[in-house]
């Protein structure tokens, strides 16, 4: 358990600082580096959930999918005009402001929410890949379906948007 | 939890279903339609929402509700709200085929299907009876919309506000789902009634809790745009085509109210003292901001837009009442609200001029009742029921609102309601004044169709009928309402 602990405390630690460098660097392409440092990060915490379809899927789609097709579009267009702009000196007390409140929330819900009590609703056992797999196609069939619906429109809406008929 | 498959599961989803099929049906016609033969997509996605609404039908008061390894309810409340969509997009595709056609629209077959597409999601989310069901919906419903928003490509104005829209309700999912990953953490259940006996238990951490109540309240909020989640609604409202605005307003709102009602008082009952007080905020904040500052609106889309953030305040109160009289009050309003604004936003279609997609602007309606004496009644119908005056049904619904809401001991609220529509007059009442008290300025160039014609015909009989008989109406939703 210890090790785990140290583990935990570890990949935490590393999510949160790479998160704050996609946040804080002005080159888009080091932000996403450290966006795939973020993630992966976050799968190898869902491994000590003991859910390693869900770190795998994690792996697969946002670092192996989604940030390779950021990368390819930064690589489409000048990163240089696109580095990002950061707050304008006036804005800035409001973002730091908003920063502030959200500060003291997240310390009472960690020091006043009884967090120590929660009986998370954990899964006894390891979860298989087969077990997910049957669960997604008795139980979950219909929310399953609708995600077909949403990733057809998805597709149909990228479509309109994308290409100029009259050329 | 595993379950049997039946045809009963079927059978129950059939609405669903027949939608996404004749979706797929009508992207499939499109393909052999010449450009400007393209309304016959509109047709065909007319009758297929027929279709749904006869399978819809069958289903009233069916005996076995819970559908799908309970993913889904047919119980007659969803019903109710069904037949509002179906009413809403029908008269939604009317309103576009002539607009689609006089704009010169490309992809005008996928701008159809795209509004079948997003009443799948409507219905959807209002037969979920899981918060999976329920969230996938809402992407459903609401993906469509953000690329009909944007569907004025070469105006920057409309990528602008589509862009609005998809980033903020990325923002406002994300909310909605960590409320929801709470929600499931602290009772291990996704389904409505499952969360219901939970917090009944007691055992569940309260600052959690209402944690999770706030991002939930929140992610709802923005999608019946009420404040402070309202900053996408002007930008998009006035930069969408205007059937998309109308579309907006009415039909993805009323899937929002359908949701959040459910879910607050099927699931989260047992914590009615923690979101009463954060409902009734919000509802409050909305009313005084969209109608005050829709005084200062001169563009009338944008006008209507912060008055639609006014009208979700109004409805919200309703759930802040926590009985079945209010959700029965809601579904009424919602009703009603779908008929005056449809209505409103077909005078306004018809007030484009040939070949300008501006036309929107207040003082266009100058001098309108001097030459078109019957669309400048109408209007004043709608413009009067929106500001609930009687006999207009924009009258009765606030009426049941506040009934629901004085029944509960309220008082407070009713009066604030009650305040805020006397301030909601001012800006109504000023177009009316403008179409029958000044001069006209130029000729007026009324765009004539059928299809508008007919939008405006239903419209006006629903809004007086509802307005002087809603009796029978109102019972019909009292019946369908929720029960505690």
């Amino acid at each position: 358990m210890l090790i785990e602990y140290i583990l935990f405390i570890i990949f935490a630690v590393i999510a949160i600082m790479s998160s704050l460098c996609v946040v804080t660097l002005r080159n888009p392409v080091h932000c996403a580096g450290y966006l795939i440092v973020t993630l992966l990060q976050v799968a190898a915490l869902f491994l000590l959930c003991r859910s390693p379809f869900l770190a795998v899927v994690q792996v697969f789609i946002y670092v192996g999918a989604v940030l390779v097709l950021f990368l390819f579009v930064v690589l489409l267009i000048d990163v240089k005009k696109a580095s990002m702009e950061i707050f304008k000196p006036k804005h800035r007390p409001l973002a730091y402001g908003v920063l502030a409140i959200l500060l003291i929330e997240t310390l009472v819900v960690i020091f006043v929410g009884g967090l120590e009590k929660i009986r998370l609703a954990a899964p006894g056992a390891e979860v298989k890949v087969e077990t997910i797999g049957r669960e997604l196609f008795t139980s979950y069939i219909f929310p399953f379906e609708i995600v077909s619906v949403v990733l057809l429109v998805a597709m149909v809406g990228a479509i309109v948007m994308a290409i100029d008929r009259r050329g | 939890m595993n379950f049997a498959f039946s045809i009963q599961d079927v059978l129950g989803v059939l609405p669903e279903i027949i939608i996404a099929l004749g979706a797929c049906a009508m992207l499939i016609l499109d393909l052999f339609l010449e450009r400007d033969k393209k309304e016959w997509v509109a047709y065909l996605g007319i009758f297929v929402v027929i279709l749904a609404a006869i399978a819809s039908w069958c289903l009233i008061n069916t005996a076995e509700p819970y559908v799908m390894g309970r993913m889904m309810v047919i119980d007659n409340y969803s019903l109710f709200f069904k037949f509002t969509f179906y009413l809403a997009t029908i008269l939604t595709l009317l309103l576009s085929i002539n607009y689609a056609k006089s704009a010169d629209l490309d992809y005008r077959g996928e701008f159809y299907t795209l509004m079948i597409f997003s009443l799948c999601g409507m219905l959807v989310m209002a037969s979920g009876s899981n918060l999976i069901t329920i969230y996938l919906g809402i992407e459903l419903m609401a993906l469509p919309i953000y690329v009909l928003v944007g569907f004025l490509k070469n105006d920057t104005r409309s990528n602008e506000g589509a862009m609005k829209y998809v980033i903020l309700g990325g923002f406002a999912s994300g909310l909605l789902l960590y409320g929801m990953s709470l929600i499931y953490g602290l009772t291990g259940t996704t389904d409505l009634a499952g969360i219901n006996a939970a917090l009944s238990a007691g055992t569940v951490s309260p600052v959690i809790l209402t944690l999770s109540i706030v991002l939930m309240a929140a992610g709802f909020c923005f999608k019946l745009a009420g404040f402070p989640f309202h900053m996408w609604a002007p930008d998009a409202y006035q930069a969408a085509p205007t059937p998309v605005t109308a579309f907006m307003a009415v039909a993805s709102k009323g899937a929002a109210f359908a949701a959040i009602v459910r879910v607050f008082l099927e699931a989260l009952y047992p914590a009615y003292a923690e979101w009463q007080m954060i409902l009734a905020v919000i509802a409050v904040l909305s009313m005084f901001y969209g109608n005050t500052v829709a005084i200062m609106q001169t563009n009338i889309k944008r006008m209507l837009a912060y008055s639609s953030i006014g009208h979700a305040g109004y409805a919200l109160l309703g759930l802040v009442a926590g009985t079945g009289e209010g959700s029965a009050a809601i579904m009424f309003y919602i009703l009603v609200y779908t008929l005056m604004n449809l209505g409103a936003f077909a005078v306004i279609i018809m007030m484009r001029k040939t070949g300008k997609v501006a036309g929107d602007s207040i003082y266009d309606y100058k001098g309108l009742a001097k030459n078109n004496k019957v669309v400048a009644l109408v209007m004043l119908i709608f413009l009067f029921s929106l500001a609930g005056i009687p006999p207009m049904a924009g009258f009765m619904g606030k009426l049941y609102i506040f009934m629901a809401l004085i029944n509960q001991g309220y008082i407070i609220l009713a009066v604030l309601g009650i305040l805020t529509t006397a301030i909601a007059a001012f800006f109504y009442i000023r177009i009316v004044l403008f179409m029958y008290m000044k001069e006209p300025e130029g000729e007026f160039d009324l765009v004539k169709s059928c299809a508008l014609y007919i939008v405006i015909a239903i419209s006006v009989i629903g809004v007086i009928l509802l307005g002087v008989v809603p009796g029978s109406l109102m019972e019909l939703a009292s019946k369908a309402a929720l029960l505690l």
